[in-house]
């Protein structure tokens, strides 16, 4: 890329300066029959550049593709970001502040989100950048190839102190990593985080299997394809359990009535996402 | 006796409908605005000389880059050609006496000055700290400075922009002298209508984005913060929307400007006439449909993102086709380098490398590493300042002698050409490599490893300052001591040449006739 325009640039300037040099006032060079159009040359400068544009175009775009789709196996870590730091959890509830560390090898996903204004996750050294949007989940996926620490910034700007936002990502050897894992780490896994939540707001008051009010069975929830009142189907991602959280209205299930009300502002970013992997923790033990 | 002898009194000029007299109110106007903005970045310049933020506090930083940003696009580089170069010479170009309304025409620049002066009540108040692309929910919720005064400065202004593209817009239509073809018309006029077309397409959006971010924050009614139900994204959507078309506004006019110089002091005629023209309405009507390219790590999807980038590569096409076309009209011809010349070649120059650090922007994957870091900062700075601001200083050169009746000192003029040019490489060319590296923007502290370039952009900010100075010494000194211009001291081909310099208040005594297309020029003769 940088060689292409590189060529073309200096192409430009080497003719420009050939012909302001060569054609400049006084000169002996020969001007006899100056042409004023040329619909070949016109029509080769339109398409040689679209053909090229068209390949830069495709080979982007496949790599770009590649941070939306990924190995279904991969390592699921929810960050998010708030004025000015950068909250993260693993899925075993091991908490970090401005730091990221992740195992050499493995694919991973981050599933961003934010408690105010927008940020944007960026590691210069890893090529990615992904904004971190209020009210709702955004996500990247990429495998750290190469061990050692990498400079993490917020690149949205988000007031104050945006400059110091930022912190290092730690790649480790995996079994360094799954005992940084462990080490330090009184809390319950995420998952079990999740159930506590889920008992404490009482989701398990009407989402339980032996409710008397009629609520969605939530157990396996995830990954299934739902069919909604409106005649929709969805995905339950992690987008949708969000949503079906905070806008309960928005994304009725066929079969149900529109009661529930929104926990919006009730729960926190940490909170919805330990209920998030809560239910994640629930498939194949469903009814 | 000429326009500028109408009247002296400071009411015969505030109350002129003469379109040269409002160009020169804008002129005044758009310099000052140009000067404050630059103090700006001045400052920042200096901050960012040291990687700690020592200069200036994070918050003033904040508030420097905002005032700066809000003054350049909206209150110096979006009214500079159209208001400014365009104002003067399109009823000139077109044989008209004076603007389609010409107390339209002075009723905008009264909205621009109130406009102006709302956004200058709010730096003084204590200023913003939004970033001049007012994010949301940062601007509605979070932001502490006089978010609603700053915007409403920019509301305002935006109506001065629909009028001037209006009158420009019914001028081309309907004041063309006889025998004035479509395609016998400069591509000035061709950029200024096309300029005039988005300016009132697209401010509209603007208008009502602003103050739908009013009404979120002063009434709290829920449209971009998500903790109301809104959609922090929609700002987005629509903010680019306006602001990508800006661009285009910006930088339109500097091609039509370029495109008068270069034939004039290459002797030729501008090469493929035609599709010049169709590139400009090409550039016009495709950049309405690239905002999403602004978005790529927004959160919008997949597709949404291919489809946008596609369309950004698409617009880069006409680009390079004119590009080509200023490069093969030097083919053959008999060049001088007078200080236009000097000013319109470095803008063919600056603007190839703005537009071909675009296509990296327009790649998606490589965009996801390049945006909102230092590289795109290098890449706007390219395209406009690098690209318009050098046109607009070109064409204030080519013009002079008709708007001021006077020479500049051409030796002065070449020299302040390539210091510009030297003293913009130097600023912003280490940008794109500090960007690579993985600088991101709107920092006022940064790695101590990346200071040596920064050290070189901000000297590059010292003599950048010092060229743009040069100009308004040299130009006013002429004022007063300059040589009289003649009608036509370049022996041009324009309309605007065939009438005295500086012309008289009606612009022709009689109406010219039109026999045949522009750029008659000869390098043989």
């Amino acid at each position: 890329m940088l060689a292409l325009t590189g060529l073309v640039a200096l192409g430009v300037f080497v003719v420009m300066i050939w012909f302001a040099v060569r054609y400049r006032r006084g000169s002996r060079a020969d001007r006899s029959n100056p042409p004023v159009n040329n619909r070949v040359l016109e029509l080769g400068w339109i398409f040689a550049p679209l053909a090229v544009f068209i390949a830069i175009f495709v080979w982007a775009a496949v790599v770009y593709a590649g941070f939306y789709r990924g190995d279904p196996a991969a390592m699921t870590i929810y960050v998010v970001g708030k004025q000015w730091m950068w909250s993260v959890e693993h899925a075993n509830g091991r908490r970090e502040i401005d730091e990221l560390h992740l195992p050499l090898g493995q694919p991973v996903r981050l599933v961003l989100s934010s408690e105010d204004v927008i940020h944007s996750f960026f590691v210069p050294a890893f090529r990615i950048k992904q904004d971190a949007v209020p009210g709702r989940y955004t996500g990247i996926r990429f495998t750290p190839t190469k061990a050692g620490g990498y400079g993490l910034h917020c690149a949205e700007y988000c007031g104050t102190d945006h400059a110091r936002m930022g912190g290092r990502v730690f790649v480790m050897a995996p079994a360094a990593f799954a005992r940084w894992l462990e080490q330090g780490n009184p809390s319950p896994t995420l998952a079990a985080q999740g159930f506590e939540v889920f008992r404490r707001k009482g989701c398990s008051g009407c989402h339980a299997a032996n409710s008397a009010v009629h609520a969605p069975e939530l157990n396996g929830i995830f990954g299934r394809t739902v069919h909604l009142a409106d005649g929709r189907t969805v995905r339950a991602d992690e987008a949708y359990l969000r949503d079906s959280m905070l806008l309960p209205k928005r994304d009725v299930v066929a079969g149900y009535e529109p009661i529930m009300p929104s926990f919006q502002g009730q729960l926190d970013e940490g909170e919805i996402a330990a209920l998030i992997s809560y239910l994640k923790s629930t498939t194949g033990k469903g009814s | 006796m000429s326009y500028l002898t109408e009247g002296y009194t400071l009411r015969s000029w505030l109350t002129t409908h003469d379109h040269k007299r409002i160009a020169l109110l804008y002129a005044v106007a758009i310099t000052a605005f140009f000067f404050v903005g630059g103090a700006a970045a001045t400052m920042m310049r200096l901050e960012l000389a040291t990687p700690a933020g020592d200069l200036v506090s994070a918050d003033t930083y904040n508030k420097l880059f905002t005032i700066h940003g809000v003054i350049m696009v909206w209150f110096f580089l979006i009214p500079s050609i159209p208001s400014v170069l365009g104002n003067f010479l399109v009823p000139m170009m077109i044989g008209a006496k004076d603007m389609a309304f010409p107390r339209l025409n002075l009723a905008s620049w009264y909205i621009y000055v109130i406009g102006g002066a709302f956004t200058l009540a709010a730096l003084v108040a204590g200023g913003v700290d939004t970033g001049w692309t007012f994010y949301t929910p940062y601007s509605t919720m979070f932001a502490n400075g006089h978010v609603v005064l700053v915007i409403a400065g920019v509301f305002v202004v935006g109506f001065s922009s629909i009028l001037t593209g209006l009158n420009i817009i019914v001028t081309v239509h309907r004041l063309r002298a006889p025998g004035l073809t479509w395609f016998r018309l400069p591509l000035f006029i061709w950029a200024n209508y096309a300029t005039s077309l988005i300016l009132i397409l697209a401010t509209p959006v603007l208008a009502m984005t602003l103050t739908l971010i009013a009404l979120e924050r002063l009434a709290g009614i829920g449209i971009f913060n998500p903790a109301l139900g809104g959609d922090p994204l929609l700002f987005q959507h629509l903010f680019w929307f306006y602001s990508h078309p800006a661009v285009y506004i910006m930088v339109l006019p500097a091609m039509g400007v370029a495109s008068e110089i270069i034939p004039c002091f290459a002797r030729r005629p501008v090469f493929g006439y035609r599709f010049m023209a169709y590139a400009i309405l090409g550039i016009a009507s495709i950049g309405f449909l690239v905002w999403g390219h602004h978005m790529f790590v927004s959160g919008q999807s997949l597709y949404a993102g291919m489809v946008f980038s596609m369309l950004s590569f698409l617009v880069a096409i006409p680009s390079a086709i004119k590009v080509f076309n200023w490069t093969a009209t030097l083919y053959k011809g008999s060049i001088t380098f007078s200080a236009p010349m000097l000013y319109a070649l470095g803008f063919v120059g600056l603007f190839t490398i703005g537009g071909l650090t675009g296509l990296y922007l327009a790649s998606l994957a490589l965009d996801v590493h390049l945006t909102d870091t230092y590289f795109v900062i290098a890449h706007f700075h390219y395209i406009m300042v690098g690209g318009s601001v050098m046109a607009y200083l070109g064409g204030i050169h080519f013009w002079w002698p008709k708007i001021s009746g006077r020479m500049y000192p051409e030796m002065w003029g070449r020299a302040a050409a390539l210091l510009l040019f030297f003293g913009f490489n130097l600023t912003f060319f280490p940008q794109y490599l500090l960007g690579y590296l993985g600088m991101p923007r709107r920092y006022h502290e940064y790695a101590p490893e990346l200071q040596v370039l920064n050290l070189f952009s901000s000297a590059g900010a010292v003599v950048l300052a010092a060229g743009y100075l040069l100009p308004l010494g040299y130009l006013g000194w002429s004022l007063l001591y300059g040589k009289r211009a003649s009608a036509n001291p370049w022996e041009a081909t324009g309309l605007e040449w065939q009438t005295s310099s500086p012309p008289p208040q009606h612009n022709f005594h009689e109406t010219p006739r039109v026999e045949r297309g522009p750029y008659g020029y000869d390098p043989v003769r």
